[in-house]
């Protein structure tokens, strides 16, 4: 009911601003449109002004209220790089921005339209063309520099010592493996995936599999200050893998794997002091659309210390024996005997 | 029916039909249907484009009035949708599914629908052959097909709003595997089928449009118009139809091997997918493969989208400032390295897609350099305005709007083009930010200035200025205060096409923001109404034009009759001795000196 009464007035609204329109139109032609349109055009040039003017305020405006809302200091390594290229470029552009702008409605209100002026016929001049030209040139040049240096690094091969962590994605939540004691991912066939025991569709014949670790709930662990190297990869549709705090994305597409890499520089709980908020989480986002649950995509990253990983990774249990256990009782003799009551236990609540 | 259709046309002097032809400028009663449905006159069809535009466009805005509302205010329930939208906002909350169905419909119908087919298809119609002195297209009955294909098109699109599964809801760029499996969306299903059809009628209106744009400027400019004494909409509208031609067949491959890969088992998009709970038999297809035909188009549309605009301000402002375009040469040279640049940049859209960094890098300098030529558009533009006589008409104010929003959007491609930034940047709201000013709002308010500068040579009468000047402030604003905050939820990394964002609490502290933007969207919704109301009642009520030429301008439309017929011109079509520009005393108190006057003894030509 409200809606149709908003609407109703809307309509209201409308019949009104019409009619003053209207009138206002009639008026113009009985006053003579001669003297009419001298009042207009000085008083849509000050309206310009005043345009500028407050669009400036509120461009303050809009940075008081929202600066504090913005991503904490940058928790990798490259986005540091990030964080000075981005300011670069924003005074760069800022720059042209407040010049061209305020040109623009300067003149606009400066060469306003009067009785006596005529205006300067001025149809071309190469010198002054060629000036803005080059200077855009060179100003782009320096940017693409700045830019390719910071790429190049970004996009580099992983150092050798990095972590490997896969990350990959399906409708709509992550999964996430670790290589465990080996440090090899083992091979993965889609055509093996069983959302009961083989999310990943891991190859059982590969014994790299073994000691993988699976995590289903998209929570990642990393270590402080070691590089870790993402293989992403995708079950279903694309999906991208987004790390605001880190600075870094990137798309994770069926059929072909993806790789990023950067190094942590601030734990979880170092962060949580710096931003101020005991709640603090470093969060995953999935950036590429992918479905009706895209919005909920969500994962979430721990940083920790060596030691704080250490202890937990102590805690995990492969996959292959959290989910394959009863079927091949080799692989649970492996495990510590803690480790498989816990196991039994989840199949047991199955 | 289809042969009198033929015969009306202006150019019979060809085969058996110059005996029974009549030239098209010769009165003769129509019928209604052939004279306003089946026209094949240039100026109606441009006016069909710009109505059926102005329908699509309320429609388009209305959808993003709706996922607005539920973007700025999660936790509330509006009863109003459910009355639009039925169970697809049951007890007034949108469902993801249709929200997303909304988001895609709302791109697609901009992009293409208004700011393609209403965009260049009015403006390229009505004023090709008004500016280079022609009686009408080139073939007219492949113009008049073309907009007929366009309205097949819209069916199309408009049923497929309706269908029990929804609208195609991947996003108006469709990637699949999302678009191309049922399983994987509900809008994948009959929707996203429709969506293609639809789109492949497009392609073929923008074709048959595009083609004769090319031809009927190249060879049908009246005696004298040689091609530096164009206007610049004339060069605006010739680079956007060559853009067209040469990209929108690569986006049809593309759709069409989408509609393979959906219906005939093909493999060119997907491989190794589980989905539904089954792996799918698919092997050795790229998504990838897709986004590049997709961006293949893509990228110039953005340019098919701008340049017409570009065209118009560059007209209006000379004209309202009395002053002849600054370096028409370096107008055109930055056109002509705007086409050609278009066509190098597409990957841009695809830095974070696991394409070659090498690759990448390589579009990097691509891009940024297509904002060399922009540059030059810009200070060309500020120059023009110096030292000028500015009347500031409503189309006048449009194009100022135009050149301040397209310095806005235009400095932050600067960061999205440098891969190195767009890493962050990519699908976040600064990527929706940044388009919809320079491409969505700047694009627009080319289009308007272009409305308010030529209704009255469209309908021999004026618009209302009052409403008119308020249209202008409310939108110029509202564009600023809905898309400037949304840098900053950009640059936060708040990504973009997301139904809810309370669940996050990196992007959750917006809400408020939200909320107050949704607000703005809403209240430049309705002051589009304003603009929607002062058309269509000025086309019958506005006050009438009692001089040919209502603006003072030296092009070649305005030396028509208020109302011209088919065939534009009575009698001969006017010589054309001088430029476009000429905006200097003529002797007898004009500022102006029309194109059709020879030069006098001792004056230098441009």
């Amino acid at each position: 009911m409200s809606g149709f009464i908003t609407i109703a007035l809307m309509m209201l609204v409308f019949i009104i601003i019409y009619q003053i329109a209207k009138a206002s139109e009639y008026a113009a032609i009985l006053k003579g449109e001669d003297k009419i349109r001298p009042q207009v055009n000085r008083l849509m040039a000050w309206l310009l002004v005043i345009f500028f003017v407050l669009g400036l305020y509120g461009i303050w405006m809009c940075h008081v209220a929202l600066k504090d809302k913005m991503l904490p200091v940058s928790a990798s390594e490259h986005g540091v790089k990030y964080d000075s290229m981005f300011m670069a470029t924003m005074w760069v552009t800022g720059s042209v921005f407040l010049l061209t702008q305020a040109i623009l409605f300067w003149f606009c209100f400066k060469y306003q339209s009067t009785e006596k002026k005529t205006s300067f016929f001025y149809p071309h001049n190469n010198k002054l063309e060629l000036i803005w030209t080059t200077v855009p040139a060179i100003a782009m040049a320096a940017l693409v520099a700045v830019g390719l240096r910071n790429w190049v690094a970004m996009t580099s091969e992983a150092p050798k010592d990095s972590a490997i962590v896969e990350i990959v994605g399906k409708q709509f939540n992550w999964l996430i493996r670790y290589p465990g004691k080996d440090n090899v991912l083992g091979k993965r066939d889609f055509r093996k995936i069983d959302d009961a025991n083989n999310v990943l569709g891991q190859d059982w014949n590969d014994k790299a599999n073994m000691d993988d670790i699976v995590a289903q709930n998209g929570e990642m662990h990393l270590v402080v200050n070691k590089p870790v190297k993402l293989i992403i990869g995708s079950r279903d549709v694309i999906h991208d893998v987004g790390l605001a705090h880190f600075r870094m994305k990137m798309d994770a597409v069926p059929g072909i794997v993806t790789t990023i890499w950067f190094t942590p520089t601030i734990t979880s709980t170092e962060m949580k002091k710096i931003t101020n908020n005991p709640d603090f989480i470093y969060e995953i986002s999935c950036d590429q659309m992918c479905g009706k649950g895209h919005y909920s995509m969500r994962g979430t990253i721990i940083v920790e210390t060596q030691a704080e990983y250490d202890e937990w990774m102590a805690k995990q249990q492969s996959y292959y024996a959290a989910s394959q256990a009863p079927a091949a009782p080799a692989a649970t003799e492996a495990a510590p005997a803690e480790q498989k009551t816990d196991s039994v236990k989840a199949i047991t609540m199955k | 029916m289809s042969n009198t259709v033929v015969i009306d046309g202006p150019n019979v002097a060809h085969g058996h039909h110059a005996e029974t032809g009549h030239h098209g400028h010769e009165h003769h009663e129509q019928h209604f249907i052939m004279k306003y449905i089946f026209s094949m006159d240039h100026k109606i069809i441009g006016k069909q484009f710009l109505i059926t535009g102005i329908i699509w466009a309320i429609i388009g805005a209305l959808f993003s009035v709706f996922f607005r509302l539920q973007l700025g205010f999660p936790n509330e329930t509006f009863p109003i949708m459910e009355t639009f939208l039925g169970e697809w906002a049951k007890g007034g909350k949108l469902s993801p599914e249709f929200y997303y169905g909304l988001v895609t419909m709302h791109g697609t119908i901009l992009v293409f629908f208004v700011l393609t087919a209403g965009l260049s298809g009015t403006f390229a119609n009505l004023l090709i052959p008004l500016q280079i002195g022609a009686r009408d297209m080139a073939s007219p009955f492949m113009n008049m097909l073309s907009y007929w294909f366009f309205f097949i098109a819209s069916i199309f699109m408009f049923v497929s709003l309706f269908v029990q599964t929804g609208p195609a809801s991947g996003g108006w760029t469709t990637y699949p595997p999302l678009s191309a499996l049922k399983e994987a969306s509900m809008g994948s299903g009959l929707g996203m089928d429709l969506w293609l059809v639809s789109m492949a009628l497009f392609v073929v209106s923008s074709l048959l449009g595009g083609l004769n744009y090319v031809s009927t400027i190249l060879n049908m400019r009246t005696k004298g118009m040689t091609m530096t004494r164009l206007p610049l909409t004339i060069w605006a509208l010739f680079f956007t139809a060559v853009l067209g031609i040469l990209s929108f067949p690569v986006l049809f491959s593309g759709f069409v091997l989408l509609i393979f890969d959906r219906n005939f088992g093909t493999s060119f998009y997907l491989s190794e997918i589980f989905i539904g709970g089954k792996a799918l038999s698919h092997i050795g297809g790229s998504a990838i493969l897709y986004q590049h035909l997709f961006w293949f188009l893509g990228h110039p549309e953005v340019y098919i989208i701008m340049l017409p605009g570009m065209g118009m301000a560059s007209e209006v402002l000379s004209n309202h400032s009395r002053k002849p375009i600054f370096g028409y040469f370096a107008m055109i040279i930055s056109l002509i390295g705007i086409t050609v640049l278009a066509f190098l940049v597409w990957a841009h859209h695809m830095f974070v897609t696991g394409m070659s960094p090498f690759l990448g890098s390589i579009f990097v300098l691509l891009t940024l350099l297509i904002a060399v030529p922009s540059a030059v558009k810009v200070f060309n533009w500020l120059t023009t305005i110096w030292r000028g006589n500015i009347r500031f008409t409503v189309p006048m104010m449009f194009a100022l709007g135009f050149v301040s929003l397209f310095i806005s959007g235009g400095l932050t491609g600067i960061f999205l083009g440098n891969s190195a930034l767009d890493i962050h940047l990519h699908d976040t709201y600064f990527v929706v930010a940044h388009f919809h000013i320079v491409m969505g709002v700047s694009a627009f308010f080319g289009m308007f200035a272009g409305i308010y500068h030529w209704f009255p040579k469209m309908y021999g009468r004026y618009m209302n200025n009052t409403l008119g000047y308020i249209h202008f402030f409310l939108t110029f604003a509202g564009a600023y205060l809905i898309f400037w905050p949304m840098h900053y939820e950009g640059i936060a990394g708040m990504p973009r096409r997301y139904y809810d964002y309370s669940a996050w609490s990196s992007f959750n502290q917006f809400e408020s923001l939200n909320g107050f933007i949704s607000i703005a969207a809403i209240i430049v919704f309705f002051a589009q109404l304003i603009f929607v109301l002062n058309f269509f009642v000025s086309i019958f009520r506005g006050r009438k034009i009692t001089t040919p030429n209502p603006w003072g301008s030296p092009t070649l439309e305005w030396t028509t009759p208020i109302n011209p017929g088919h065939g534009n011109w009575e009698g001969d079509i006017p010589e054309v001795h001088r430029w476009a520009y000429d905006y200097k005393d003529d002797g007898n108190g004009n500022d102006f000196i029309s194109q059709t006057t020879p030069l006098k003894p001792g004056e230098e030509a441009h």
